[in-house]
């Protein structure tokens, strides 16, 4: 298959000749990624910080026994290896080779770390924490962070390093360092360009489709997209608002429909790094936040006096109507948002809590290890058909509920 | 007494067990709302079984919101565990 795109003359953008630029820039992306993913060994013997801070001065003694235990791989903890996965990262880590031994090696993709303070920006590569690991007990327990030029990261949180000690601790373990401000593109960044660039390239090559030959039946990736959005519009949206805003609104709803839909998806693909977009308070909170400012600014007379003064209602039950409908205007969008991460979250826990449960038994003996892992495995297959359908559902169920509150805002009194 | 106080406030101290307590009864909200969702549309269904696919997508609908408010409570209990 020769590449034949000549720039010289005007192509028309056939649907092979976009196939040809999609497979290059795939090819290109990856062979530059692999360039990204370093295999470097993280290396165990950065110092090991002893510091403890005052109220567990009485466990020296425990510091002591429990420094002979150093080299040996540290007992699996299932609650940290769940929030671990579920929680945004600096890097997209793939698989880590030789684990506990001397050669660890980790197949990570280290993204840019962007962060704010006083002195200004500071933009550096993510490996440069990750490969400087540094321990820590507070409290008895065993932790550890990362640290590089004046910031440390603890938790996948970046802070400033403090001047005597790196990281501080108060009385019940939570870090007390100062914070900066993080623009770095994390997982979840990468994940939802990731996610606009499959929207792109699908709704694109169908729009170009139905525009070059609008009266052809639809073949193809058509077939795929037409029902989804005739469904969406015709059993959400216009039940929702009416045919006459129908269209106003459509782009916003559909695009939050597929996006959401297709950022679920993305998350319950295994090996490639774990994303889990929708299930980052910051990627639903701006969602949520579109949806309450498009309400807002669209409501009518007729919405403000709903809620501010409802007609045929006697005056002291407006004196609690009234105050539950001003909470309602900021908890429906809050409500979106706390329902698509949670059960986007809820999801990714279930899958992690029953691979964690492998490697628990595994602790005890490999026979109970592989044993708990068939009927894991053979569970997890069964959680990622309903995780399928809770995927569609929560894209679903918050574009309805959008659809419905514009529809609200909307409304022509009916009388 | 002296249990009941000595349980208060290690329970209180350190919240992990309301927490999950707080979890277990998240569920049972939960189990009870969708179960109501589920035997009446059951019941609708048997009723009139044409409209079953209707009676069926707004069942689903109906179970997401209801999951979504013990999501919720289960991402507060998470909260008081973890912090």
């Amino acid at each position: 298959m020769a590449l034949n795109l000549k720039l010289t003359e005007k192509q028309p953008l056939t649907l092979t000749n976009r196939l040809k630029l999609t497979l290059v820039f795939v090819l290109f992306t990856l062979l530059s990624a692999n360039s990204f993913a370093h295999t470097d060994s993280i290396s165990h013997e950065s110092s090991h910080e002893k510091t403890t801070t005052d109220t567990s001065a009485a466990q020296d003694h425990n510091d002591h026994t429990e420094a002979t235990h150093e080299d040996h791989k540290p007992k699996f903890d299932a609650g940290e290896m769940i929030i671990h996965h579920i929680s945004d990262a600096h890097e997209i880590h793939f698989f880590t080779l030789n684990e506990g031994k001397e050669n660890e090696k980790h197949a990570s993709i280290y993204l840019p770390v962007i962060i704010k303070n006083e002195s200004g920006f500071h933009v550096f590569n993510a490996s440069h924490f990750y490969h400087n690991k540094k321990d820590i007990t507070v409290n008895g327990k065993h932790m550890h962070y990362y640290e590089h030029d004046g910031f440390i990261m603890f938790e996948e949180k970046i802070y400033e390093a403090g001047d005597t000690h790196p990281v501080f601790f108060d009385s019940e373990g939570k870090i007390t360092n100062a914070s900066v401000l993080d623009l770095s593109p994390t997982k979840s960044v990468v994940g939802m360009f990731i996610t606009i660039l499959l929207l792109v390239l699908l709704f694109g090559s169908a729009a170009r489709k139905y525009k070059s030959n609008p009266n052809k039946a639809p073949s193809g990736l058509q077939g795929f997209l037409e029902p989804l959005v005739l469904f969406l519009r015709d059993e959400v949206i216009i039940p929702a608002m009416g045919p006459k805003h129908a269209t106003r609104f459509m782009p916003f709803l559909l695009t939050t429909f597929f996006f959401i839909w297709f950022a679920n998806i993305l998350g319950m693909i295994p090996f490639i790094g774990g994303f889990n977009i929708m299930g980052t308070l910051g990627v639903t909170i701006v969602l949520a936040t579109i949806v309450f400012i498009k309400t807002t600014l669209n409501g009518k007379a007729y919405y403000w006096t709903h809620i501010f003064w409802p007609h045929g209602v006697p005056l002291p039950i407006k004196f609690i109507l009234v105050p539950i409908e001003i909470i309602s205007i900021f908890m429906k969008p809050l409500v979106l948002m706390i329902r698509l991460t949670a059960n986007m979250t809820a999801g990714h826990i279930i899958f992690m809590a029953l691979t964690a449960l492998i490697f628990i038994f595994g602790q005890q003996s490999a026979v109970a290890g592989y044993s708990i892992g068939i009927g894991s495995a053979a569970f997890m297959v069964f959680m990622y058909f309903i995780e399928l359908l809770v995927a569609f559902l929560q894209a679903y169920v918050f574009t309805l509920l959008a659809a419905s509150y514009f529809g609200s805002a909307l409304e022509e009194p009916h009388h | 007494m002296e249990f009941l106080a000595i349980f208060l406030q290690t329970v209180v101290s350190e919240g992990t067990g309301l927490a999950a307590l707080g979890a277990g009864v998240a569920a049972v909200g939960a189990g009870i709302g969708v179960g109501r969702i589920g035997g009446s549309a059951l019941e609708s269904i048997a009723r009139q079984p044409e409209s079953s696919g209707e009676i069926r997508a707004n069942m689903i609908v109906a179970a997401a919101l209801v999951e979504g408010v013990a999501l919720f409570a289960i991402i507060i209990c998470l909260l008081v565990v973890l912090k």
